[in-house]
């Protein structure tokens, strides 16, 4: 408590000091003064209220944007499409055994037979470019779709079977409403013709909407309609592993050993005050630290989720460290007092009352860590994780991305098509975050121990 | 991934090391327990240890320098001309015969010396590796031999196995240590080398930064510059846009969730405010590039106004809702720490809520607020992420929040993502900028934490 004495008057600045109200004021005049100061009152609490409000605001403002663009990008178009599996274009299947008749199907020119089926649909189609932009309309990756039900069974060779072809990217926006048909020809990526014929198609039902399945289950593409979130994924899951596996067994470590062992002298000064630096240094420079260490000194492989784990796990340390020593702190001494009145030694007291019994503060200060290191992009940048990569890593040594660096490689790409499967892959990122966040929270109540 | 079945091996060792030495202590004593010096499982990991620990340094050997070891033979076996390459070619070469020797891609057409060489390569490191898994192997058996054989009840092996716990304590908060040293030196020597090729004075002094450099030496602007005055400036126009936003709205926030909303209000509206610190900061990156700047832009064409797609207003703008709930919470633990009795006090007197806070509240939490303002100064500074997507590249000298500029972390993510020569100035020009990234927002904590420590009043 500090005592208002008139030497220690500097609590509160000379101008600052009530004005006294003379007595000669009069009732009437006191009112008005009130009056006007309720008004600042009530002012005041109104501009306190909206710059409240304008922080949600700003939330809500986000959230519903990247929402409304991006749940569209868990939806795929595809159009119902007659395939005459052309005898001729397969070519004869005679004296070949059955492996090499299904290397023989692999190899088909699956694209001459979605568009002479095409051409079948749509006969009056005659020139070069109107074939062209026929063909257009589904996805290049729907040859695949073709090459798989005629490896599948060679039984189709000579008939027509219907099937739903995935639509490309273009045809996809135009079918979701973010390609106008009002704007002229040529503001627009597909063409009055190409609209004709979707809109023929259209008429005998045969486009078909339904869920994206690919986006959650495939790696990186060019084209958009193809572009999937899996890999990435598989590679933050890989990186987090690292970075767990890493930084949890250290952070807890320092943390027993500065809580419950160090001797309060310079050094553990000094370590102390370097976790609470660290916790404040920018991540970019932690990158820096990656590539100049990790990778240029001791020549670890690039764009891998190891050298990124390790790079995030230095930079997840201090979160870990400072959350641990929290939860250790919060045991009571008695606990301990228990223990070694038991006849347990300093490490048996701590590794078998302290730790477990701090475990769920450990674990919650953990897991916001980890949610904090899903999030971050520019370190893993810096390492290489940033290449455009298809498959979908198996290892900590392959090469791989992360769920906010194809956020980032997306929301980059020129493709319009990318900018709902951008919004679409920072949903998915969104509900990973919130669920380690809710788990947290849920272990934090569960767990919580009041001594 | 032949280490790993290594450890397995190790990890078999040493658990039959275990069963091993624990039956011998209890052995040793006829069953009865108390005879022992310690614990049974005590000896048992006392032995297992004797047999993990040896072989798993020698693998660790491995991982570390076998590389450079394998690389250095291979090269020795290489011809004179080779040897005599540039360092970088050299580098360049070795990756292309590990390269082959894994059958990847390469950057120039195998011959027939490349691919003896990448069979030699690939031979070499079965070899090593193999004498290295061998020797691990063989000292870790004769290792947990002499361990098992050391088993006595005299033996104290509970309290050598907790030095040995101790000192992997001592050793994991030294990492935090290491950490430091190993950005603070990396950054420092890779600067060092930076300033051989750009004097000091134009990289702190210069007005220009163009770091392409050409080609070949006799192209025009073969030098590029390095003047980071234009960098730093982007960087300050776009952090002080971005505390215009945060510290009004932040502290705002504050002030209505703990003085005027009730109990339930605020615990309704505080998560939410904190959301926005969770959300990554590419999603940020995202918003700007795909709503602010496009709405700021047309909204500027509607009253007749010339602004760039990526303003440094855009970015500014949402790296401050960015930091809006850093000031929030930092504000609202200073002000929740004002103790209840000056509050008390200042309506004794007949004060308004309103005049208390603006008279008694605010003045009193001043030294927090000022260090959380620093805090989120230093927090935007080396924000990456919101400015690479939503700011320019283009490094302009402007103080106009309509046009484009450039920061420093840009640069830095600019000049080493892609291919890069790790020789060239223009690669270590990122590291002086990291460094000097480095030692300012140090020292913005650093300040910040002195404020504290020196001006906050301690009322208990």
């Amino acid at each position: 408590m500090t005592d208002i004495t008139p030497n220690n008057s500097h609590n509160i600045p000379s101008g600052t000091v009530p004005d006294f109200i003379p007595p000669h004021r009069t009732e009437k005049q006191i009112k008005q003064r009130l009056k006007k100061r309720y008004r600042k009152e009530r002012i005041f609490k109104a501009v306190g209220l909206g710059g409240l409000i304008s922080g949600l605001l700003a939330l809500t403002v986000m959230v519903t944007s990247i929402l409304t663009t991006g749940l569209s990008g868990f939806t795929e178009s595809r159009l119902t499409i007659d395939v005459y599996m052309d005898p001729e274009i397969i070519g004869s299947l005679e004296g070949y055994s059955t492996e090499d008749r299904i290397d023989h199907l692999r190899q088909v020119n699956h694209r001459a037979l979605i568009r002479n089926s095409l051409r079948i649909k749509f006969p009056e189609v005659k020139s070069r470019r109107d074939i062209f932009a026929l063909q257009k309309l589904v996805s290049s990756g729907s040859r695949d779709e073709v090459r798989q039900k005629l490896m599948k069974s060679d039984d189709v060779i000579g008939t027509t079977i219907p099937m739903d072809l995935l639509a490309s990217s273009t045809v996809d926006m135009y079918l979701k409403g973010q390609i106008s048909r009002d704007v002229d020809q040529s503001e627009r990526k597909i063409s009055d013709k190409q609209l004709a014929w979707l809109d023929i198609m259209a008429s005998e039902g045969r486009i078909i909407k339904g869920f994206n399945w690919k986006f959650l289950s495939s790696g990186d593409s060019r084209e958009p309609e193809l572009a999937g979130i899996w890999g990435a994924a598989m590679g933050s899951f890989l990186t987090l592993l690292v970075t767990l596996a890493i930084a949890f067994p250290i952070g807890v470590s320092s943390a027993l050993y500065l809580e419950e062992f160090a001797p309060r002298n310079k050094w553990t000064d000094l370590i102390e005050i370097n976790i609470n630096n660290l916790a404040a240094v920018p991540s970019i420079i932690f990158g820096l630290l990656g590539l100049a260490i990790f990778l240029n000194v001791f020549n670890m492989p690039r764009s891998a989720p190891l050298v990124g784990g390790m790079t995030l796990a230095l930079m997840t340390l201090p979160t870990i460290i400072i959350s641990a020593r929290a939860a250790i702190r919060a045991v009571p001494p008695s606990i301990r007092d228990a223990a070694i009145g038991m006849g347990a030694s300093k490490i048996q007291t701590q590794f078998h009352h302290v730790l477990p019994l701090s475990m769920p503060g450990i674990m919650t200060g953990t897991i916001i860590g980890m949610a904090q290191a899903l999030g971050e992009t520019a370190p893993l940048l810096m390492i290489g994780m940033v290449a455009f990569i298809v498959d979908v890593p198996e290892g900590v040594m392959d090469a791989a991305t992360a769920l906010p660096v194809q956020i980032f490689l997306w929301a980059d790409s020129p493709e319009r098509g990318f900018m709902e499967k951008t919004s679409a892959a920072i949903i998915v990122l969104l509900i990973f975050l919130v669920l380690m966040n809710s788990l947290a929270i849920w272990m934090r109540h569960k767990f919580e121990k009041r001594w | 991934m032949n280490s790993i079945l290594l450890i397995f091996v190790l990890i078999v060792i040493a658990t039959t090391s275990f069963i091993v030495g624990r039956r011998r202590a209890l052995h040793s004593v006829g069953g009865i327990i108390k005879d022992l010096h310690s614990l049974p499982n005590h000896y048992g990991w006392f032995s297992a240890l004797a047999g993990f620990l040896p072989g798993l340094i020698i693998i660790l050997i491995w991982i570390m320098f076998g590389g450079t070891l394998v690389d250095n033979i291979t090269l020795a076996a290489l011809g004179e001309e080779i040897r005599n390459l540039s360092d970088f070619d050299r580098t360049l070469y070795m990756n292309d015969i590990r390269n082959l020797a894994v059958q990847d891609a390469i950057s120039r057409p195998v011959t027939e010396t490349l691919k003896s060489a990448a069979q030699y390569y690939s031979r070499t490191q079965e070899n090593i590796f193999w004498i290295f898994a061998l020797s691990a192997i063989g000292i870790s058996t004769v290792s947990a031999f002499f361990g098992i054989k050391k088993v006595s009840p005299e033996l104290r092996s509970r309290n050598l196995l907790e030095r040995l716990i101790l000192y992997f304590l001592v050793v994991c908060s030294a990492i935090a240590i290491l950490t430091t040293v190993g950005i603070v030196s990396s950054l420092i020597v890779v600067t060092l080398r930076f300033l051989e090729h750009v004097p000091l004075t134009d990289f702190l002094f210069g007005l220009k930064w163009s770091p392409q450099t050409a080609l070949r030496p006799d192209q025009v602007g073969s030098s590029g510059s390095f003047g980071s005055i234009p960098l730093f400036a982007g960087t300050l126009l776009i952090t002080l846009i971005a505390l215009f936003i945060a510290l009004p709205v932040g502290l705002l926030s504050a002030i209505y969730m703990t003085e005027f909303a009730k109990p339930k209000a605020r615990a309704f509206f505080k998560p939410l405010l904190e959301l926005l610190a969770g959300i990554p900061t590419v999603v940020y990156g995202f918003f700007a590039a795909l709503v602010v700047a496009p709405a700021i832009r047309s909204s500027g064409e509607a009253i007749g106004l010339e602004i760039a797609s990526e303003s440094a207003l855009a970015a500014g703008l949402v790296m401050g809702i960015m930091i809006i709930p850093l000031i929030s919470s930092l504000s609202d633990d200073v002000i929740s720490a004002v103790p209840q009795s000056l509050r008390d006090a200042s309506y004794g007197l007949g004060a308004t809520k309103t005049e208390t806070i603006l008279n008694i509240i605010i003045p009193s939490a001043l030294p927090g607020i000022v260090s959380a303002f620093l805090l989120a100064a230093s927090r935007a500074i080396g924000e990456t992420m919101i400015v690479v997507m939503a700011a320019g590249m283009a490094a302009n000298l402007t103080a106009n929040p309509l046009e484009a500029v450039t920061t420093v972390t840009v640069q830095i993510l600019a000049l080493l993502t892609g291919d890069q020569e790790f020789d060239s100035a223009k690669t270590l020009s990122a590291f002086a900028l990291g460094l000097a990234l480095f030692a300012i927002t140090l020292f913005l904590n650093f300040i910040a934490l002195k404020i504290v420590r020196k001006y906050q009043e301690q009322y208990d």
